[in-house]
C-alpha cells in the first residue's frame, strides 16, 4: 500500500502553485514558530521540570511563563488554570471524563449539541456504556443550538454541559455566553465544558466573561505544532486525572511535560494575538473573496452554515450539487488545491458528516460538501489560483456524473 | 464517523484521470443503476447488444468516489465484445478490484457495486426480450444482493 501511495504522489508532478486549505485537519506550522522551537530541544530548557538542576529550572521557567501568556490570551485568572495536553481530543476526554470522574455521585445527564466535534461524541458514547444518558441538543439550518431546549434539558440530574464555541466545520459561532447563562441559572451545580478550538484565534474569547469551568484550546488550528493543546479549567473546579503516571507542573497530566510543544504553542498564540484585528481581516476578506468566486462561477452550489458575522472568518463550507466529495477532493489535489469533504466515500461508513445532517442536508448534498480553511498565511494570489482550478475540478467531476446521481 | 487511509494504485488514478467509456451511448438496449445519491455512490451503465446477446457498446456514467469511476470504467472494458452468459459467469467483484490493481478494503463496495449493476442490466435486458436463458439464476447474484442491501440501508439512513 506504501508503494501505491509513492505513485499517488508522483501523480502530482508539475503542479504549477499549491495551496493548502484543509487547516481543519492538520496545518503547515510557519518557519518562524519552528525556529521558535528548536533551541528548545537542545540548547536550554531540554530538562524534566520537577527536578534540580539547571536544565530543569529552564523548563519549569519556560512552561510556567507559557502558560501565563496562554492564560492570559483566553481570559483566565491563574496559569495554573491551564493544562497542556497532546492536542484538544485528549483535552476534550479529560474535560468530560475527568469532571464525571470527580462528581460520582452527582446526576446521571449530560447535555451536548448534535453537531460536537467527534472526540465529544466518542466520549458521551463510552459514557453511555456506564449509564449516563447523553441528551443532544438539535441545531437549526445554519448550526445554532436551541436554546430553549438546552432550558428545558438542563435540570437538576444534568452534570456536565459541553457545546463548542464554534462549529469546527460549518464555522458557526454559537450564542455561548447564553447558553452557559441558561444552563447555570436552571441548574447552578451544573459543569459547563466549551471545545473553544475553532474559535481560539479567530474570534474573541474570555473564559471568564464567558462564565464556563472549561475550554478546550488546540496549537495547530492557529499554525502551531501538533501534539499539543491545553484545557482550562476553572480556578477550585474539581476534577479527577484520567491518566495515571509521574506528576510534574501539571496536576491533572501526568508524564514529562513536552516543553519544545508548548513553546511552539505560545509562540504560535503570540503570532495571532499579537495583530489580531489585522490577521483575523486579512483571512475573512480572503475567505470572501473565495466564497464570492465560488458563487459567481458555480451553479448547484449551497453554503453550510450561517452567512453573517456569526460565521467563523476563517471558515468555507460549501456543497457542490450533483459532485461526490472525495472524487473532488482527489481532482483539486491533483491540481493542488487540498481540501476535504463531509463525503461517507472518504469515511468508513456511509453516512456523511453528522454536522450536515444535523443542520438538515439530504446526504446527497452532504456527499458534496467540501471544507476550506484560510490562514493568516494565504495570499491573493493563491485564492485566485482556486478560482481557477475549482470550477475545472468541478465540471470535470459533473461531467463523470452526468445524469446519474440527480436528485 | 472514522476515516481510513485510502492509498488507491496507479490504475486507479489513471481511471479516474481518464475513464474509458465514460458518457451515456445513442439508443442503449439496455440501461442498469446501481446505487443511490444517498450512498453517496452510484453507477448507471448503458449497453448496446447485439442479437448474439453480446455486448457490443457500453458506456458509463458515475457519481461516487475515484474507486468508483475507476472499476465502472474497467468494468466496460472487461466485458465489451463478451457474451452475456460469459459476463454473467466470468465478471465478479473480486475481478474487478484485483483489474484496477486492488482496492482499500473499505472500498470493496464500489467493485461490487459496479458488478452488481452489470447484473441487472442482464437480467433487465432478458426482461426486456420476455425469455429467460436456462443459466440465468432467478435468485440474484452475491453482487445483486450486495448492492440492494447497500441501497436500502442507505435510504434507512438518510430518512432518519
Amino acid at each position: 500500500m506504501v508503494e501505491n501511495v509513492k505513485e499517488l504522489i508522483k501523480a502530482h508532478e508539475g503542479i504549477k502553485h499549491e495551496v493548502y486549505l484543509d487547516n481543519e485537519n492538520s496545518t503547515m506550522v510557519p518557519n518562524e514558530i519552528i525556529e521558535k522551537m528548536l533551541p528548545y530541544y537542545n540548547k536550554r530548557s531540554y530538562g524534566n521540570p520537577t527536578l534540580t538542576h539547571k536544565p530543569g529550572w529552564e523548563a519549569f521557567e519556560t512552561i510556567m511563563e507559557s502558560a501565563q501568556k496562554i492564560s492570559e490570551f483566553i481570559g483566565a485568572k491563574i496559569l495554573e488554570e491551564i493544562t497542556f495536553t497532546p492536542g484538544a481530543t485528549e483535552a476534550n476526554n479529560l474535560a468530560l471524563l475527568g469532571s464525571i470522574l470527580s462528581k460520582k455521585n452527582s446526576g446521571k445527564k449530560i447535555v451536548i449539541s448534535e453537531i460536537e466535534p467527534i472526540s465529544i461524541i466518542r466520549v458521551t458514547e463510552m459514557l453511555e456504556k456506564f449509564g449516563f444518558s447523553i441528551i443532544k441538543i438539535h441545531v437549526d439550518d445554519k448550526g445554532f443550538v436551541n436554546l430553549e431546549e438546552l432550558q428545558e434539558q438542563t435540570d437538576k440530574d444534568v452534570v456536565l454541559v459541553s457545546l463548542s464555541a464554534v462549529n469546527n466545520e460549518i464555522g458557526t459561532i454559537q450564542p455561548l455566553k447564553d447558553a452557559v447563562r441558561i444552563a447555570k441559572e436552571k441548574n447552578p451545580n451544573v459543569i459547563f465544558h466549551t471545545d473553544a478550538s475553532d474559535a481560539y484565534g479567530r474570534i474573541g474569547l474570555n473564559v471568564r466573561d464567558l462564565n464556563v469551568d472549561m475550554a478546550t484550546i488546540n496549537s495547530y488550528k492557529i499554525l502551531g505544532p501538533r501534539g499539543i493543546g491545553a484545557l482550562y479549567t476553572k480556578e477550585g473546579l474539581e476534577i479527577d486525572r484520567i491518566l495515571e503516571g509521574q506528576i510534574g507542573t501539571q496536576r491533572l497530566w501526568p508524564g514529562i511535560e513536552n516543553t519544545p510543544l508548548i513553546v511552539g504553542f505560545t509562540k504560535a498564540s503570540e503570532t495571532v494575538f499579537q495583530d489580531f484585528e489585522k490577521n483575523i481581516n486579512h483571512v475573512k476578506v480572503l475567505r470572501d473573496k473565495l466564497m464570492d468566486g465560488i458563487f459567481g462561477n458555480l451553479s448547484e452550489v449551497i453554503l453550510n452554515g450561517p452567512k453573517n458575522e456569526k460565521r467563523a472568518p476563517d471558515n468555507l463550507n460549501i456543497s457542490f450539487l450533483r459532485c461526490e466529495g472525495e472524487a473532488l477532493t482527489i481532482e483539486l489535489s491533483l491540481r493542488g488545491v487540498y481540501v476535504s469533504s463531509g463525503s461517507a466515500c472518504s469515511r468508513r461508513l456511509l453516512q456523511p458528516s453528522h454536522v450536515l445532517v444535523a443542520i438538515g442536508r439530504k446526504f446527497s448534498e452532504a456527499h458534496g460538501s467540501i471544507l476550506m480553511k484560510i490562514s493568516r498565511l494565504h495570499t491573493k494570489e493563491d485564492i485566485n489560483y482556486v478560482l481557477d482550478e475549482l470550477p475545472k475540478a468541478v465540471n470535470r467531476i459533473r461531467g463523470i456524473v452526468g445524469s446519474t446521481g440527480i436528485d | 464517523m472514522s476515516r481510513s487511509p485510502l492509498p488507491y494504485s496507479q490504475k486507479v488514478i489513471d481511471l479516474f484521470r481518464n475513464p474509458k467509456n465514460q458518457g451515456k451511448i445513442k439508443n442503449p438496449t439496455v440501461t442498469s443503476v446501481a446505487g443511490n445519491p444517498a450512498c453517496g455512490d452510484m453507477i448507471t451503465f448503458y449497453l448496446k447488444i447485439n442479437k448474439k446477446d453480446v455486448v457490443e457498446k457500453i458506456s458509463f456514467e458515475s457519481y461516487g468516489c475515484a474507486a468508483n469511476i475507476a472499476t465502472a470504467s474497467i468494468v466496460t472494458e472487461l466485458i465489451k465484445g463478451m457474451s452475456l452468459k460469459e459476463t454473467w459467469n466470468k465478471l465478479t467483484w473480486r475481478k474487478v478490484v484485483e483489474e484496477v490493481g486492488g482496492l482499500p478494503n473499505v472500498k470493496s463496495h464500489c467493485g461490487i457495486l459496479a458488478v452488481g449493476a452489470v447484473k441487472r442490466a442482464i437480467r433487465k435486458y432478458y426482461q426486456q426480450k420476455g425469455s429467460f436463458p436456462s443459466w440465468l439464476p432467478n435468485e440474484l447474484a452475491s453482487e445483486e444482493k450486495q448492492a440492494l442491501e447497500e441501497e436500502e440501508l442507505a435510504e434507512k439512513l438518510s430518512r432518519k
